[in-house]
């Protein structure tokens, strides 16, 4: 049995937390700017134009993403059994590793120095400092978890993530050696070989740290020990190793990856299956726990996984990622999953991390103004992207040799909408964010 | 009784699989296409360096403001990129690049062109949702 639902406090993965939280107003911030050059195409250029912008919102999102699943599993992990000392002092030295270059990073952006890689535009240097604090990481991890016996689905999940990350993470690196870098083909197979893995490791920290409060919030293990979690698990993992090749499918590479991840990918249509089938189970706003915020944003986020799977999955067909391939729906998926799902249960664990304890909270009309207003602009913001990318989809099957600026124009109007829910978006966070920092 | 060993094999035997399928696409000689030559492979570095991926695609793959240019150069040729890269575009910055600068990028470009067709009306789609070229 676990203990009862309470909020702990754990002062240095607290830090990540809150670094996290920062990360993510900077996300949104250059979020914002960066769309602005799709409503006033080259606005303020000279200062800042795409190539800047792009990444500082993009690598500020991950930086968000990653600061806080470390923080929020080792949070989670003292929770369970408390670290010794020199875990502690090694926490200490992990954060600083990845605060220092993770805003290093942001400066070195701003100067216009580039590694070049998409989603990880950084110079390669950068990636000394990460590949040790994500090695220590996995230290203190394993201090804690010397076995995976008997222990609960969430605990592998830590440990698939944490493994594979730095797996992945270091084979992202691998063009760097010039055999494999001087060939395109091979480099862009490498690349998105390991980025597809990379998001499904830093998945399984999120949706473990997931399973593991909504035991905490349930008050016991029943799911997580279960055979269904497990089954779930183990299709996560077979997805997370073989299904990246549906990035690629338009690469001329061994075709054996695409038909590996057709295959792979097809069998998430179980996990769909699965949610429909449970549909009243896995999607009821449950009364009993509405006092809790980090509660809602649990509901909100299995919202959108059921929105995003399905889109995921249709995108993994071949014939109909044709359409989609290279067009703004691709971004509204990104985007859509690493907000809706992401994000919203990041938020979760900040909420429950740096949030009031139990009994102290009321859950404030501003509360649910904050989540109504984020939620509704998050569909617009995803549907306008939608509309986008099928006409540009559209345009690269019937103009493709026309301008691209001037198809470009006539997407205005959704890139509007895009940007006006992107604002309202943003408010709508930034209400969430703000009592997280009151907060001890 | 405990279903410890059964999810430790699973596990393990799943870890082999992705070992493997890594080694042989690390090893595989990816016949396709030749390796870049020096100059194409300074133009990728200045491509690199310059970030033009956050507009730009290859294969698709990359930021959504400007177009793919997997196959401008067999498309439209040298004059035709060296004129935007010579000036850029509204959005398209001015990089001020030097001539040799150019020929790498150029360079690159004409590379990327030989390795394949990103257009997607390149491909024919079949019943059971595969998609050949
Ligand atoms: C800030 C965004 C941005 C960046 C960064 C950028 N470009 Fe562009 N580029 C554009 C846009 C927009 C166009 C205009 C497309 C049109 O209207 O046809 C363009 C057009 C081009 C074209 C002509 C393509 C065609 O098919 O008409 C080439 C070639 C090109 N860019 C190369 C580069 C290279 C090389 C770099 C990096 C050194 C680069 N660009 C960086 C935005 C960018
Ligand atoms: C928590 C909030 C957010 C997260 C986690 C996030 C994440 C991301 C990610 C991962 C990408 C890369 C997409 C891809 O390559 O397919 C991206 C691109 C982008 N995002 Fe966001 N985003 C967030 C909020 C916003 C907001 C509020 C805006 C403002 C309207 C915005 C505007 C953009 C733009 C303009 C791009 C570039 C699209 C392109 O390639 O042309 N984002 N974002």
């Amino acid at each position: 049995m676990m203990e009862p639902y309470h909020n702990n406090s754990f002062p240095n993965s607290k830090s990540f937390l809150k670094a996290g939280l920062v990360f993510l107003m900077s996300a949104l911030f250059f979020g914002l700017v960066a769309a602005l050059q799709y409503v006033l195409p080259g606005i303020g250029k000279e200062v800042f134009s795409f190539e800047k912008l792009r990444p500082l919102h993009v690598s500020s999102a991950v930086f968000w993403i990653l600061m806080t699943a470390m923080g929020t599993v080792l949070t989670f992990l003292q929770e369970i059994k408390p670290f010794p000392n020199t875990t502690h002092r090694l926490v200490k030295i992990q954060f600083y590793l990845f605060e220092i270059s993770f805003v290093s990073i942001l400066v070195s952006y701003c100067f216009g120095v580039f590694g070049g890689r998409e989603y990880w535009e950084f110079h390669p240097i950068f990636s000394i400092p990460i590949v040790i604090g994500w090695g220590i990481f996995l230290v203190n991890f394993l201090t804690n978890n010397k076995t995976l016996k008997n222990q609960p689905v969430y605990v592998w999940m830590w440990t698939t993530g944490v493994v594979f990350f730095l797996f992945t993470y270091i084979e992202s690196n691998l063009w760097l050696i010039p055999g494999i870098g001087n060939r395109l083909i091979q480099d862009m197979t490498i690349q998105w070989k390991s980025y597809g893995s990379m998001v499904g490791a830093w998945n399984m920290l999120i949706y473990g740290s997931s399973i593991y409060l909504m035991d905490k919030i349930a008050g016991n293990q029943k799911y997580s020990q279960s055979n269904m979690a497990f089954g779930l698990y183990f299709l996560g993992l077979f997805n997370l190793m073989f299904n990246w090749g549906h990035h690629i499918y338009t690469l001329p590479t061994a075709s054996y990856t695409h038909i590996i991840a057709y295959g792979v990918s097809m069998t998430e249509l179980f996990i769909l299956g699965r949610i429909i089938y449970l549909w009243r189970k896995s999607l009821t706003f449950d009364r009993k726990h509405k006092h809790i915020q980090a509660y809602w944003f649990l509901y909100a986020a299995d919202i959108w996984v059921f929105i995003n799977l399905g889109l995921a999955i249709a995108m993994s067909i071949p014939a109909l990622n044709l359409y989609m391939h290279g067009t703004h729906i691709i971004v509204a998926h990104t985007m859509g999953t690493t907000i809706g799902i992401n994000t919203m249960l990041l938020l979760s664990f900040a909420y429950d991390v740096l949030g009031k304890k139990q009994a102290e909270i009321k859950i404030s009309t501003n509360f649910k103004t904050a989540f109504l207003v984020t939620n509704i602009s998050l569909s617009l913001f995803f549907i306008s992207l939608i509309i986008a990318g099928v006409l540009k989809s559209y345009w690269q099957f019937n103009n493709p040799d026309s301008s691209y600026t001037l198809m470009l124009n006539t997407l205005r109007p959704y890139f509007y909408v895009f940007f006006v829910s992107g604002l309202s978006l943003v408010f709508g966070f930034m209400l969430l964010i703000i009592p997280l920092f009151k907060s001890k | 009784m405990s279903t410890y060993p059964w999810k430790l094999s699973v596990f393990l035997s799943l870890i082999v699989l992705f070992l493997l399928y890594s080694a042989v696409l690390y090893c595989r000689e990816y016949k396709e296409v030749l390796p870049a030559d020096v100059l194409a492979q300074d133009g990728k570095m200045i491509w690199q360096q310059k970030n033009c991926v956050s507009c730009h695609q290859l294969y698709g793959l990359g930021g959504h403001l400007g177009p793919d240019l997997t196959n401008v150069y067999g498309k439209k040729g040298e004059p035709y990129i060296k004129a935007f890269l010579q000036s850029g575009t509204t959005v398209m910055p001015n990089y001020h690049l030097t001539e040799n600068e150019m020929q790498a990028l150029i360079s690159f470009l004409k590379y990327t062109s030989s390795t394949g067709i990103s257009d997607p009306n390149s491909f024919t789609k079949h019943n059971d949702g595969t998609i050949s070229q």
